[in-house]
């Protein structure tokens, strides 16, 4: 138990902890590095705003399932050890859909199946497996609310171009103008892509922002 | 992890029973705080959902206003003998198509609507798609032959094929279908792919222009029309005297 001696000595924010946070967000970022998670990422990112619910959603039960899981490293009996990281991840994924349920009811709909799904996002059982079976709470928590920022970073950004390009719109408001009166940029013959409102566009987008970073960063691009 | 107390079978189990019951109760917690709320705003959907099979929009905050304002009446229709009922809407429609199904007799809700001094009749109906249920209100004018406007939705249609049902261009079409044919039988309406009136210019044809590529939903939604609109003709017989 090495780890709880470190947290110990560390200060909370110290530089190795930051990283925690940071890293996800760009060089290890679970999307668009380690390819976790792409199912939802293309599947609710027509509209910003259901893509920042989402992103909220996976942050709440990465963070709270990962202090969870490490608060009970040391009492998980190892053979059962993904049962358990299965309740705990789908209890809290319960709990985000009840509350979605009772208090945003028509983003919840339109959310559907994609919250209930969280429970299979492989970015949740990865980082449990990953990180939080061998460290601390706090680690872990910050672990848990950077990979899931890194996630809804991705998220955000794709639903940002989705929703701008495909509705002319950010969060429902109109930007461009009305497309039905034809104010505004329509009214000089633009026209709303309907196409990026599928899901095909939204893996093309995807693959436009993994292109960028790897363009950025030349070491993130596999060598077989 | 070294040979420890937890890898033995009698803590695994024991380990496993108290996670399982701790969840559990914590879960059971849960869903009853927050029952009230989610009751609450699935009566408030069907509030909207008829309202909007009328022709008027409403949100959740003045759906419950709107309601009471527009829908002047509500029946529960068994037989031929309609009740008045001012909790209709409430009335499960799954539950009591089953019942229908196992021989006891099936409870029709009626809701009865007025919009710049014109009379609605407004009957919900209940079907299958292609993946799993649709539902809908159909609003028929006062005269009950031609229907005045639609309500559909859908539990898990295909997005972009069939759970285009919920979109306006295709519920318009059935603004002004007859539900009659020329000689006065009852056809219901039918979501046709060969009608040759993508507008929809005729009206008196019982048939809307079908979705591409949604053709099991489409007939999902023809079927459910005729099974359910059908079920209050016995009724509307006797209000037309």
């Amino acid at each position: 138990m090495a780890d709880n001696k470190n947290i110990e000595k560390e200060p909370l924010f110290s530089k190795k902890n930051i990283g925690l946070v940071m890293d996800p967000l760009t060089d290890s970022n679970p999307i668009t590095v380690q390819v976790l998670g792409i199912c939802s990422a293309l599947a609710i990112t027509a509209e910003l705003k259901a893509s920042v619910i989402m992103a909220l959603s996976v942050m709440f039960v990465l963070a709270a399932g990962n202090v969870v899981i490490s608060l009970l490293r040391n009492v998980i009996p190892s053979s059962i050890r993904i049962i358990a990281q299965l309740v705990v991840v789908a209890a809290l994924v319960i709990i985000v859909d009840l509350t979605l349920k009772a208090y945003v009811p028509d983003l919840a709909k339109k959310l559907s199946v994609f919250v209930g799904l969280i429970i299979t996002n492989c970015i949740i059982m990865g980082r449990f497996e990953a990180f939080a079976l061998g460290n601390g709470p706090w680690k872990s928590f910050l672990d848990g609310i950077g990979n899931a920022a890194g996630y809804g970073l991705i998220l955000v950004i794709v639903g940002f171009f989705r929703e701008l390009l495909g509705s002319g719109k950010l969060f429902g408001f109109q930007i461009f103008g009305d497309p039905v009166e034809k104010t505004g940029l329509y009214a000089l013959g633009y026209e709303n892509n309907g196409f990026m409102l599928l899901a095909p566009m939204a893996l093309i987008t995807l693959g436009l922002i993994i292109g960028f970073q790897r363009s950025r960063n030349k070491s993130l691009i596999e060598t077989n | 992890m070294s040979t420890k107390r937890t890898d033995k079978a009698s803590y695994t189990i024991i380990f496993s029973i108290i996670l399982v019951v701790v969840v559990g109760s914590l879960l059971a917690f849960f869903a009853n705080a927050t029952k009230e709320l989610r009751v609450n705003n699935d009566k408030v959907k069907s509030q909207m959902d008829i309202l909007s099979s009328m022709g008027i929009e409403s949100t959740r905050a003045n759906a419950t206003e709107m309601f009471n304002k527009y829908i002047t009446k509500q029946y529960v229709i068994e037989g031929v003998n309609a009740t008045e009922n001012p909790e209709a809407y409430l009335i499960d429609i799954k539950k009591e198509q089953n019942k229908a199904k196992e021989g006891g007799v099936q409870r029709l809700p009626l809701f009865v609507g007025e919009k710049e001094g014109e009379k609605i009749y407004i009957v919900p109906v209940r079907g299958n798609g292609l993946w799993d249920a649709i539902w809908g209100y159909v609003a028929l004018n006062g005269d009950l032959k031609s229907i005045y406007g639609v309500f559909f939705d859908h539990k898990g249609e295909t997005p972009g094929l069939g759970a285009n049902i919920t979109e306006p261009f295709f519920k318009d079409d059935f603004k002004g279908e007859m539900l009659y044919d020329a000689s006065g039988d009852f056809k219901s309406v039918e979501i046709s792919k060969s009608n040759g009136d993508p507008n929809n210019v005729d009206k008196t044809d019982n048939q809307v222009d079908a979705i591409s590529g949604a053709t099991i939903t489409g007939n999902g939604v023809g079927t459910m029309l005729k099974k359910d609109i059908r079920l209050y003709l016995p009724y509307f017989e006797t209000l037309k005297k």
